[in-house]
């Protein structure tokens, strides 16, 4: 396990290098990611200079959702990279080289890329986030800020689940399923509002299916002192270990896909 | 010892067809055409440690799903296939880490880096000891001659040197088996020679065991004391290369060249070809001593010189894949099935 973080360092070292080689780009990449959500970001606060309030949810209260949302998403942008653009590796065969190499394929996809051009999103969450943790008083060492920042990791496990079952689809066809955007993006843009004001199905959707709940919204209400609980509070402590299982049953699911890609050599 | 052991392998691809045109594109959607390729029907062969084996056919043979198999890329349908005592499917990453392998289309090195940089992951990649590496890598720079490009990004590399490097990337494990997929294509004469001369050392000085799979039977020639042929998914020829060149029948050749133009047919020997005063030659050696058919056409004829020679490669691989085309034209093809998905 150890050894395995360490030559991941080694491939995220290789990749930082080559990217560097095109600084320009990787500055612009990050920039204009910084612009995209900070565009939303603007939408966000102009929502709650207008209205005050969501359903009884202050903007402080809704940043600590925001924040914890998109990093999430950026941490799992940076490192899962590779599962997104997984394929074109299979497209042009590349993928039997990974094969080929003594080490596990996810991990090798995984190393593979590391996409600097996504700080633009992890900055701007990491400041709503700060911003938030600064009004609600929680920016202090405690029980509460462990789980939000272990639910932030288990939301970006989450998301990254999403990024493999999605790569695991180019295993059975060629075909580019643009379902899983939805998934990714419109669950991030739904995590920014409390889970709470949405329908049922959306709620059991990201709840059961998807736990994207688990990263922000479950453990922030625990957090932040609010009624609207899902279930038992044991359940909210162990919010970080749901995002770890769905992505775990995620990776069981990619073996799968291998499995077959190898046995069909397509 | 046997390193490779491979019996009655089959493998089948179901491919859909696509059809014609935009009302086809669109029945596509609906109702898919499949078609079954049997790549390998019962292949077959045993390669002791050591062996330098070249492993040709047409394309579409089978060749490189015979190497997908036994690289443990690939999962077969039956048959058996050990690599080194391991069955390479079921041990993908135990068996990777002691196999080598090079394809000549396509490099494994990070585009971006310098080449020493991809070296150096690999080593990560394939656990090396950094003292094992560093020998390794001295030894194999120098034999291959890339010290002076370890620095360069390898998209600016030549083909030949990136090539080269890519051998070393192969090697920096110290497999003892290693596979070479058309190592040459692409190079120009000297950095073809430089990579047989390489890949005949490895095999000769460090015992690495070699199976080459090439279109280009200068490689052969120069290097492969076996040939394994393989044509519709069948092993067609297994054989030395004389063997081979017995089995396709086209025996030796005399070229003469005539002092005058003149008819020359001797009763024991084929023309081959003519071109004004140069007559092409083929003989059986073993019913016609070469000697005897030499003596006769110099008593008989002015001549202004005259060799003896073994038909060029291409020759009798194209006279066996042709053999082998007429018999698959025999046999009955498989059915295109139709079904609906």
């Amino acid at each position: 396990m150890l050894e395995s973080l360490r030559v991941y360092g080694c491939y995220v070292a290789v990749a930082l290098r080559g990217q560097l080689q095109y600084r320009g780009s990787v500055v612009m990449g990050a920039l204009g990611n910084l612009m995209v959500t900070g565009v939303e970001l603007f939408g966000l606060w102009a929502l709650f200079d207008r209205f005050g309030q969501i359903q009884g949810w202050t903007l402080a209260e809704v940043a600590l959702l925001y924040g914890m949302a998109n990093v999430s998403l950026a941490l799992a942008e940076i490192v899962g990279r590779g599962f997104r653009v997984f394929d074109q590796l299979v497209k042009s065969g590349d993928f039997d080289r990974l094969l080929l190499r003594p080490r596990g394929t996810a991990f090798q996809v995984a190393a593979q890329h590391f996409e600097l051009a996504r700080v633009g999103r992890l900055i701007q969450g990491l400041a709503v986030l700060v911003y938030a943790l600064v009004a609600q008083g929680l920016l202090r060492p405690g029980a509460e800020l462990v789980l939000v920042v272990g639910s932030i990791v288990g939301g970006a496990c989450t998301f990254m689940g999403v990024f493999v079952l999605q790569a695991t689809v180019a295993f059975f066809t060629i075909e580019s399923l643009e379902l899983f955007a939805i998934i990714t993006y419109g669950g991030v843009e739904t995590a920014q509002y409390p889970l709470s004001i949405y329908g049922d199905g959306l709620r059991r959707f990201f709840t059961w299916v998807v736990p994207l709940a688990f990263a922000n919204f479950v453990p922030g209400v625990v957090v932040l002192g609010r009624p609207e609980r899902f279930g038992p509070e044991w359940l909210a402590w162990a919010s970080p270990l749901v995002g770890v299982g769905f992505f775990w049953v995620c990776l069981r699911v990619w073996r799968v896909g291998e499995r077959y890609y190898r046995s069909t050599g397509s | 010892m046997a390193q490779i052991v491979v019996e009655d392998l089959r493998k089948r691809f179901v491919v859909a067809e696509r059809r014609a045109g935009m009302l086809g594109a669109l029945a596509g959607v609906v109702r898919r055409r499949h078609r079954v390729v049997e790549a390998l029907a019962g292949v077959g062969f045993r390669v002791d440690e050591g062996e330098l084996v070249g492993y040709i056919g047409p394309n579409g043979a089978g060749k490189s799903t015979t190497v997908k198999v036994l690289a443990g890329i690939l999962v077969p349908d039956g048959g058996r296939c050990e690599v080194q005592g391991r069955v390479p499917w079921l041990e993908r990453v135990e068996h990777v880490a002691r196999i080598g392998v090079v394809f000549g289309q396509r490099t494994q090195l990070w585009w971006d880096l310098p080449v020493v940089e991809s070296f150096e992951l690999l080593r990560e990649i394939y656990r090396v000891d950094r003292q094992q590496y560093r020998v390794r890598l001295d030894a194999l720079v120098n034999a291959l001659d890339v010290g002076a490009v370890l620095d360069v990004p390898v998209r600016q590399l030549s083909l030949g040197q990136r090539m080269r490097c890519d051998v070393v990337a192969a090697l920096l494990h110290a497999p003892q088996l290693l596979f070479l997929d058309e190592p040459t294509i692409g190079l120009d004469a000297p950095a073809k020679l430089a990579v047989r001369e390489f890949v005949r050392r490895l095999n000769r000085e460090r015992g690495t065991t070699v199976i080459l799979t090439t279109h280009d039977m200068d490689d052969i020639e120069a290097l492969c004391s076996r040939v394994v042929v393989i044509d519709h998914g069948r092993i067609s020829c297994d054989g030395s290369l004389d063997h081979l060149r017995e089995r396709a029948g086209v025996g030796r050749r005399i070229i003469v060249d005539l002092e005058r133009d003149e008819p020359l047919a001797p009763t024991d020997a084929r023309v081959v070809s003519r071109e004004g005063t140069r007559v092409v030659l083929a003989f059986d050696p073993v019913r016609t001593p070469a000697a005897a058919l030499v003596a006769r056409i110099t008593r008989e004829h002015a001549v202004r010189d005259l060799f003896v020679e073994n038909p060029p490669i291409e020759e009798i691989v194209a006279r066996l894949y042709g053999e082998a085309d007429a018999r698959g034209e025999a046999e009955p093809r498989p059915e295109p099935r139709e079904d609906p998905s």
